[in-house]
C-alpha cells in the first residue's frame, strides 16, 4: 500500500526538517548569520536546493529563508488514513522538501561539525570530481549510479554487492547507516578500495549524506544539460532520462529514508530494497516501478538495473578476474604486489602496428619470456607488448589512435594496473590476481577482446605477442623507438594547412544541444580526448556516428581560421545557433564549448593579454572567477567572446590563438598547468623568436599574482611582451 | 408512491415516503399527472416555430404546414435545444466575465484574484503582457479579452486554441470552428426559424459549431476566470447527503448554479458577528449546504457539504429544517414556492434572469454582494426560531472532491513532475483501460442516482477511471464512489493499483455541468503527453449521461462528440429519434467527421459494455494492447529521449 510509504515519507521531510532547523540555529548561534556557508569548490552553492529554486546560498541566513519560503510550504500535513486527499503529488514534494533539509544539514556540518569529511567519508563532491567524473554518465562510459542506503547484513554480501555495480561500470554513491554499520565499512573491512578512482564512493554514514549523489546529479543536468537553476522540470526530466540512477535501500528503511526516496524519486530514480516494505508498482514518475521491494541480495543489482530500465553489456573477456572500467581507478600498492614491469626499473615497452593480413593469425596470444607463475611475490620482469593488427580498412595513421587504448584496455581488468605508453609504461598485477591464475597470457586476450570489441569496423585481425626477456625486449624496443619517431614527425608535419579535411564531434551535443566541436590536427578537442587522427579513425569506425569528416572549402579568413564549408557545417549542427566560427581566435567569433574543457582561456583586459586555468585548479583566479564560475559562463554552446575552452595540448600549438598573436599573450597560469606545459611552451616561444626560459618566467602563476592588479604588476615587471602588441579587442 | 422505484438512495427515500404521508407534491408525482408524456414530443417531431402550426409529424401527415419533414424538424428541434443549453452555460460565463472585470475596476471589491498564478497563465494565453502590471490589471485586459469572446464580430474562440492540432484541422476543414458565441446562438435560432435552413446535415452542423462554442469558449471561460476569482478547486473532503443539515445549526442552502452568489454567501456566514448572532437564537453555528452545480462549485472551492442534486431541492426542504435558500439559475424548480410554503423555509431568488412568482427577490448586485448575502442570512438567523418538527436523514458520505486539470498534474507528480505522464503510462501498460466521463442531471423518470452509479461501478470494475462532473458527481458521492477507501474495495485491480499509488478514489469529481471543458482541456493535454494519439478520437475514452433533462446536457454532449469523444445517452430521455437519416447521423456518420458519435443505451450494465467496447477498440488502434517486453535502455537510445 502505497498509503504507508506516503505517509511515512511525509513524517519523515517533518522530521529531517526538524532537524535542519535545529542544527541551523545551532549554526547560527555559534557562526552568526552572515556567516558563510559553501560546499567545497562548486559552482552550484548548494545544488539541489539551487538547481530547483535558482536560489545561490551563500550565507545562513539564506539558509533561514529556504527554510521558511521553500521547505515549510511544501511539508504536507501528514496523511489522514481514514479519508484522505492524494498523497502521491505531495509526498514526491515532501521528498524533495527533505532533500533541501538534508542539503542544509550537511552544509552545517561543514560549518559547526561532525566535518563531512574525516575518516573514510567524502563528503561533497567538488567541480573537478563533477567535470570529470559526471561526463562519464554523459557519454556512456559510466551507464549510472547506484545510491546505496545502508549497509549489508555481513561483509561478504556487501563486497558481492559492490564488485557486481563496478563490473556494471556502475558508480556507487554510498549513505545512511543500518544499526551503526555502513555499507562503505564493510567494504573496507572487505579489503575492497573505496574512492572515486573505484568508483565506490562513501559519502557520508548519515542519511542526509544521500543529497551528495543527488546534488551530483543535478549538477550533471545544470553543467552538462545546460539546464538553468530553477528550471527544476527540465532537470529532473534529464535526470530521468540521461543519468540512469537509483536507490538501493539495504536494511530497515525509516521514515527519513522514506522522505529521501521520495526526493529521489522526483528524479526518476526509483527505489529497490532488500526489506519487506510496500511496493509501489505503477510506473509514471520513473520509467517503470517506483518501488520494489524484498528482493534477495544476489539478485539485487540485477534487479535495480531492470527496474530502472537499463540495458548494460558486460565485457565477455576470458580472464580470471573481473572486468571493468569500474577498475580503471584501482591502485594496486607495493605490498600488494605479486609482479611489476617498467616503471624505470625494468625495460619495457608496448607497440602496435599494422600488417598484411596474412601476418597476422587472429587470436594468436604468445608468451616470450618467464610468466606470472614462474616469478615470487614482488619481483620485476622487463616487458614488451607487441600488438599486431590487419584490417581492410586499417590505416598506418591509426596504429597511434589504437595503441593508446592500451592502457585503458588493461586498467580495466581488477588487479591489474597500467600506466604511461609506449616506452615509459609500468605495470603490476596484483598478489590476488595472480592467486586467481592471471597470467601474460591474459594481457593478450584482454587486448585481442577490447580491440575486436571496439574497433571491429577497422580491426579484422589481432596477434598479441608478450616478451619477458630482457634481450628480446631491449632488442624490439630499438625498432619501437624507431616507430614512435616515425609517428612523431608525420604528426609534426601535420598541419591545418595539410589537409584539406576536418572532423566534427558532436558527441556532447545530448547535452549542448548547440555545440559543435571541430578537431583540426593543430587544435585537438577541447576535452583533450580527440586528436584529428582520433576524429578520422572514430568517422571510419562509425561512419554514421559524432565524427564527421567537414571539407574546409573556401577560407574565409585565414588568420581568424574560417572556412566557409565548415561555416555551413556549424550553422546546420548548431540548429542555426552559430552562424561562424573561427578556429584561431578566442574574440571573433569564438569556438564554443560543451563544458568538458580541460582549460578555460579568459581575456584580462588590463593586460592585453590572457589567463589560462584548467580545471584541476579550485582557486580564485585573476579574472575575479574561478574555474567552475567561469565554466558556467563558456560551456553550453554559446560564443563568448573574449572566452574560450579548450584541452592542454592547444596551448602550445602554433595555432592557439594565433589571431590575436599566439601564447605572447599568456600572462597568467597555475603553475602546475605552467609545470605540466614547460618543455614544450619553451620550445614554441623559442620558435616565436622570444627567450624561452625567459618568456616562461615572464608568465605569472598563483604564488605571485591572484589578481588582475597583481599580473599587470607583474608582467610590467618583467616586461612582458603582451604589452607591446595590438590591443585585443 | 414507490419510493425505491423513484430513488436508489435511501435518504431520498426516506423523504419521499415522508412528503407523501404529509400529502406533499414533488417533481415524481408530477411526472405522474404528466404521464403518459406526448408521444410527439418524445420523437422531436412536434413543431411549434410558426403559427401555421403547431405541426406534428406522423405516417398520415408525414410534412409540416410548410413542407418541412421530420428531419428538417428533429434537426431545428436539436439544433434548439443545443442552443438553449449553450446560451446557459455561457451566459453563466458572461456574468462571470463582467463581474471579473467589475473586480478588477475595483466596483465590485467583494470580488479579487485568488489564483494569481492562473491569471498569469491565461494572460500568456491570451497574449496579455503581464511585465510591470498590478495583478488587477492583468485582470481586467484578461476579462475584457474574455468578455469580448461573448460577441466579437471577427475571429474565432480563443480557446480552441487548447484542442490538439489534427482536431482544429478537422474543425476548420468542416468549418465548424466557433466564431462568437453569442453569433453562434443567433444563428441557430436565425436557420430554424421558419423557412430557413432546411437541411438537416446543415442545421446539425451548426449544432456542432454552436455546441464547441460553449465548450471550447463560454464554459470554458466561466470555469478559467471563477478559478481565478475565486481560486482553483484542489482536492479536499467535505460531506454530501441530506444528512449534512445540521439540526441544532441555522442551515442555510444555496441552489443553482453561479458561484459569485454562493461564494459570497460562504463569505458571509464566517462572520464572527453572523455567527454569534446565530448562537444568540439558539442555534449552535451556520451552516451552509449546496444542492446542484452551485454545491459541486462550493465543495471542491471550500469543504461546503452538499445536501443533494437537482431532485433533492425539494426534499431538503422537506425536512423542515432549512432555515432559508437562496436560489440563483438553471435547474431551480418552481415547485420550490409551493413546498417552502408547507415550511417556515425562507425561499429568495437572486438573479435578476430568474424570478419565481410568490418568491421574493433580493438581487445580488456586484457592488454590494457580500453586504447582501450577510442580509440573507440575518433573515436565516432570524428563522431560525420558526422552525417546526424536524427530519433530518441520518444519510451522508464523507468524499474526495476538487480534481481539474492543474490540480490532476500535480498529484501525479507533485510540483517538480506535475503532469500525466504517469497517467498515460498505465493506460498505456493497460492498468487503466481507459477514461469515461459521467455527467449531467438528476431524472425523475429512473430511479434517482442509479444509472450513474451503478454505470460508475461496472466501469470501474473494469479498470475503467471514472471522472464524473455535476449531479452525477453528486449522485456518486452520495454513495461512497468518491470516497477513496469505500469506492477503491470496488474497483479492478489495476485500477485500484493506480490509485492507491495516488491516493485518490477511482472515480474523481471534477466539478459541475460547467466544468465539463475541464475535461477536454485535460484530455487535450493528455494527448499532448504523448503516447496515445495525436487527436482527442483517438483517446480510449468516453462519456455517458444516462439521467439527462436540461438541454444543457444535449449541448455538452454534442460538443463532445465534436471533440471526437462516443457520448451515450438514455435513449428514453433522447427526444430525437423521429427521424431516421437524424439517427443514422448522430449514432453512425458523424464519427466519419469528428471521430465521436452518440450512442443510446438506457441500462447501465449495458451502456457500461458499450463504452468499454469503444474504448478497447481505441486501444486497439493504438497498439497498446499488444504485449510488449520492458525495454532496456541502451546509451544511445537514452541519447534519443526527449528532454
Amino acid at each position: 500500500m502505497s498509503i504507508i510509504i506516503a505517509s511515512a515519507a511525509i513524517r519523515g521531510a517533518h522530521k529531517l526538517a526538524e532537524q535542519a532547523e535545529q542544527i541551523l540555529a545551532k549554526a547560527i548561534e555559534e557562526k552568526g548569520k552572515e556567516c558563510a556557508v559553501e560546499y567545497p569548490n562548486t559552482a552550484y552553492y548548494l545544488p539541489i536546493i539551487h538547481s530547483m529554486t535558482g536560489r545561490e546560498c551563500q550565507t545562513l541566513a539564506d539558509l533561514e529563508d529556504v527554510m521558511a519560503q521553500e521547505i515549510k510550504p511544501l511539508l504536507p500535513p501528514p496523511v489522514n488514513e481514514d479519508i484522505w486527499i492524494p498523497y502521491l503529488g505531495p509526498a514526491l514534494d515532501a521528498g524533495m522538501a527533505a532533500l533541501f533539509a538534508e542539503e542544509i544539514i550537511e552544509a552545517c556540518k561543514y560549518l559547526i561539525g561532525p566535518n563531512p569529511i574525516n575518516d573514510l567519508w567524502l563528503g561533497a563532491a567538488d567541480d573537478v570530481i563533477l567535470r570529470e567524473r559526471g561526463i562519464q554518465f554523459v557519454d556512456g562510459s559510466a551507464p549510472g549510479f547506484a545510491a546505496i542506503v545502508g549497509a549489508a547484513p555481513d561483509v561478504k554480501t556487501a563486497v558481492e554487492i559492490a564488485l557486481k555495480c563496478q563490473e556494471r561500470s556502475l558508480y556507487v554513491f554510498m549513505s545512511g547507516h543500518t544499526n551503526g554499520t555502513t555499507l562503505s565499512q564493510q567494504l573496507v573491512e572487505g579489503g575492497v578500495q573505496l574512492g572515486w578512482d573505484t568508483r565506490l564512493v562513501p559519502f557520508g554514514p548519515d542519511i542526509s549524506a544521500a543529497i551528495y549523489a543527488l546534488g551530483f546529479a543535478s549538477r550533471a543536468a545544470l553543467s552538462f544539460g545546460g539546464v538553468q537553476p530553477g528550471d527544476f522540470t527540465r532537470n529532473l526530466l534529464y535526470n530521468k532520462s540521461r543519468v540512469f540512477a537509483f536507490v538501493m535501500a539495504l536494511g530497515e528503511v525509516t521514515d527519513e529514508w522514506y522522505a529521501t526516496a521520495a526526493g529521489a524519486i522526483n528524479y526518476g530514480f526509483p527505489v529497490i530494497a532488500d526489506s519487506d516494505i510496500p511496493e509501489i508498482l505503477p510506473t509514471g514518475v520513473c520509467t517503470y516501478e517506483h518501488v520494489v521491494s524484498n528482493i534477495p541480495h544476489d539478485q539485487i543489482v540485477e534487479k535495480c538495473i531492470e527496474v530502472r530500465g537499463l540495458k548494460i553489456k558486460i565485457s565477455e573477456v576470458p580472464i580470471p578476474v573481473a572486468y571493468s572500467p569500474a577498475f580503471e581507478g584501482e591502485r594496486i600498492k607495493k605490498d600488494d604486489m605479486h609482479v611489476e614491469f617498467g616503471g624505470q626499473k625494468t625495460t619495457a615497452f608496448e607497440w602496435l602496428i599494422m600488417k598484411n593480413t596474412n601476418e597476422v593469425e587472429d587470436g594468436k596470444i604468445e608468451v616470450i619470456g618467464p610468466d606470472v607463475e614462474t616469478v615470487k611475490d614482488g619481483e620485476r620482469l622487463p616487458l614488451g607488448i607487441v600488438i599486431e593488427i590487419a584490417g581492410r580498412k586499417m590505416q598506418s595513421d591509426f596504429e597511434p589512435v589504437l595503441e593508446r587504448q592500451i592502457h585503458t584496455f588493461l586498467n580495466e581488468a581488477q588487479g591489474i594496473w597500467h600506466m604511461g605508453q609506449r616506452n615509459i609504461i609500468w605495470v603490476r598485477i596484483s598478489k590476488d590476481a595472480a592467486k586467481a591464475g592471471f597470467t601474460l597470457q591474459h594481457f593478450g586476450s584482454i587486448l585481442h577482446a577490447m580491440l575486436h570489441e571496439h574497433y571491429s569496423s577497422i580491426v579484422d585481425k589481432v596477434q598479441v605477442k608478450i616478451y619477458t626477456n630482457e634481450k628480446d625486449v631491449v632488442k624490439l624496443q630499438e625498432q619501437a623507438l624507431k616507430a614512435y619517431e616515425l609517428r612523431d614527425a608525420r604528426l609534426a608535419d601535420m598541419t591545418d594547412e595539410s589537409v584539406d579535411t576536418f572532423y566534427s564531434c558532436t558527441l556532447c551535443q545530448s547535452f549542448a544541444p548547440n555545440h559543435v566541436c571541430v578537431i583540426t590536427p593543430e587544435r585537438s578537442g577541447l576535452c583533450g580526448a580527440y586528436s584529428w587522427l582520433d576524429g578520422r579513425a572514430a568517422y571510419e569506425i562509425t561512419p554514421s556516428g559524432p565524427n564527421q569528416p567537414i571539407s574546409k572549402g573556401n577560407p574565409v579568413d585565414e588568420k581568424l581560421g574560417q572556412w566557409e564549408k565548415v561555416n555551413e557545417f556549424i550553422k546546420s549542427n548548431s540548429q542555426g545557433a552559430i552562424a561562424q566560427m573561427s578556429a584561431y581566435s578566442m574574440i571573433a567569433d569564438p569556438m564554443t564549448s560543451c563544458g568538458c574543457f580541460e582549460c578555460i582561456s579568459a581575456l584580462l583586459p588590463s593586460t592585453n593579454g590572457i589567463m589560462i586555468v584548467n580545471r584541476e585548479y579550485p582557486e580564485m583566479t585573476p579574472c575575479g572567477m574561478k574555474f567552475s564560475t567561469l565554466a558556467g559562463t563558456v560551456g553550453g554552446g554559446n560564443q563568448v567572446p573574449g572566452f574560450v575552452g579548450h584541452s592542454k595540448h592547444y596551448i602550445t600549438s602554433k595555432k592557439f590563438i594565433s589571431a590575436e598573436d599566439g601564447i605572447k599573450r599568456i600572462v597568467w597560469m597555475p603553475s602546475a598547468l605552467k609545470e605540466d606545459v614547460k618543455d614544450t611552451l619553451i620550445e614554441r616561444a623559442n620558435e616565436l623568436g622570444l627567450d624561452g626560459q625567459a618568456f616562461f618566467d615572464m608568465i605569472a602563476d598563483e604564488k605571485v599574482a591572484t589578481s588582475e592588479e597583481e599580473v599587470v604588476e607583474y608582467i610590467t615587471k618583467k616586461n612582458h611582451p603582451a604589452a607591446t602588441l595590438e590591443p585585443m579587442f | 408512491m414507490y419510493p425505491k422505484k423513484r430513488s436508489s438512495e435511501k435518504a431520498a427515500q426516506e423523504m419521499i415516503d415522508l412528503m407523501a404521508e404529509a400529502g406533499q407534491e414533488n417533481a415524481w408525482d408530477r411526472l405522474d399527472q404528466q404521464s403518459p408524456q406526448c408521444g410527439f414530443g418524445k420523437q422531436g417531431v412536434c413543431c411549434r416555430i410558426c403559427t401555421m402550426g403547431p405541426c406534428r409529424i406522423s405516417k398520415k401527415a408525414p410534412l409540416g404546414v410548410c413542407g418541412a419533414d421530420a428531419d428538417t424538424i428533429v434537426a431545428r428541434n436539436f439544433l434548439r435545444a443545443v442552443a438553449c443549453g449553450v446560451s446557459a452555460h455561457s451566459d453563466h460565463g458572461r456574468a462571470v466575465a463582467e463581474v471579473f472585470i467589475a473586480g478588477a475596476k475595483g466596483e465590485a471589491p467583494d470580488y479579487g484574484v485568488k489564483d494569481p498564478e492562473k491569471l498569469h497563465r491565461i494572460a500568456k494565453e491570451f497574449g496579455v503582457e503581464t511585465k510591470d502590471k498590478s495583478d488587477k490589471e492583468i485582470a481586467l485586459a484578461v476579462g475584457e479579452i474574455a468578455l469580448a469572446e461573448f460577441g466579437k464580430s471577427h475571429g474565432n474562440q480563443l480557446m480552441v486554441k487548447r484542442a490538439p492540432k489534427p482536431r482544429k484541422q478537422i474543425w476548420e476543414k468542416t468549418g465548424v470552428t466557433p466564431r462568437a458565441i453569442d453569433r453562434e446562438v443567433v444563428e441557430a435560432m436565425h436557420r430554424s426559424t421558419m423557412g430557413v435552413d432546411q437541411d438537416y446535415k446543415s442545421l446539425l452542423l451548426h449544432a456542432t459549431r454552436t455546441a464547441l462554442a460553449d465548450g471550447w469558449g463560454g464554459a470554458m471561460l466561466a470555469s478559467d476566470l471563477q478559478d481565478i476569482m475565486f481560486g482553483s478547486p484542489t482536492p479536499g473532503i467535505g460531506n454530501i447527503n441530506l444528512g449534512v443539515l445540521q439540526k441544532d445549526q441555522v442551515n442555510v442552502i444555496v441552489h443553482g448554479h453561479e458561484p459569485i452568489l454562493s461564494e459570497m454567501i460562504v463569505a458571509a456566514s464566517q462572520d464572527p458577528e453572523l455567527i454569534k448572532k446565530a448562537e444568540e437564537v439558539g442555534a449552535k453555528g451556520i451552516n451552509i449546504a449546496g444542492i446542484c452545480c452551485t454545491a459541486n462549485e462550493l465543495l471542491s472551492r471550500h469543504g461546503v457539504s452538499i445536501a443533494g442534486n437537482f431532485l433533492c431541492q425539494e426534499l431538503a426542504i422537506a425536512t423542515g429544517a432549512v432555515d432559508m435558500m437562496a436560489v440563483d439559475v438553471q435547474c431551480v424548480m418552481q415547485g420550490l414556492q409551493k413546498i417552502a410554503a408547507c415550511y417556515h423555509t425562507k425561499l429568495f431568488t437572486t438573479a435578476d434572469k430568474a424570478k419565481i412568482p410568490g418568491v421574493e427577490h433580493i438581487p445580488i448586485q456586484e457592488d454590494c454582494a457580500l453586504k447582501t448575502a450577510k442580509e440573507l442570512i440575518v433573515k436565516a438567523i432570524d428563522n431560525f426560531k420558526n422552525r417546526g418538527e424536524v427530519h433530518i436523514p441520518d444519510d451522508k458520505q464523507a468524499a474526495v472532491t476538487g480534481f481539474t486539470n492543474e490540480s490532476i498534474k500535480y498529484m501525479l507528480g507533485g510540483k517538480f513532475r506535475a503532469s500525466y505522464r504517469p497517467l498515460n503510462d498505465n493506460i498505456m501498460n493497460g492498468k487503466i483501460r481507459g477514461i469515461a466521463a459521467i455527467v449531467g442531471c438528476s431524472n425523475p423518470k429512473v430511479p434517482m442516482d442509479y444509472t450513474h452509479v451503478e454505470l460508475a461501478k461496472e466501469l470501474i470494475k473494469n479498470n475503467v477511471l471514472v471522472l464524473t462532473t455535476g449531479c452525477a458527481s453528486i449522485a456518486c458521492g452520495k454513495q461512497a464512489l468518491l470516497n477513496p477507501k469505500e469506492a477503491l474495495k470496488l474497483a479492478g485491480p489495476g485500477l485500484r493499483e493506480v490509485c492507491e499509488t495516488v491516493g485518490i478514489p477511482p472515480v474523481l469529481a471534477c466539478g459541475s455541468c460547467v466544468d465539463n471543458s475541464r475535461l477536454l482541456v485535460a484530455a487535450s493535454e493528455i494527448v499532448a503527453e504523448g503516447g496515445l494519439g495525436e487527436d482527442l478520437s483517438e483517446l480510449p475514452l468516453a462519456g455517458a449521461c444516462l439521467e439527462s433533462i436540461s438541454e444543457k446536457a444535449l449541448a455538452i454532449g454534442q460538443y463532445f462528440v465534436a471533440s471526437g469523444v462516443m457520448v451515450v445517452f438514455a435513449k428514453e430521455l433522447f427526444p430525437y429519434l423521429g427521424s431516421d437519416n437524424v439517427t443514422d447521423y448522430l449514432l453512425k456518420d458523424i464519427e466519419q467527421e469528428f471521430g465521436g458519435h452518440w450512442a443510446l443505451e438506457s441500462d447501465p450494465a449495458k451502456a457500461a459494455q458499450l463504452m468499454l467496447a469503444h474504448i478497447e477498440s481505441k486501444r486497439d488502434a493504438l497498439g497498446i494492447n499488444e504485449e510488449t517486453e520492458r525495454k532496456l535502455y541502451t546509451m544511445e537510445e537514452r541519447r534519443s529521449l526527449e528532454l
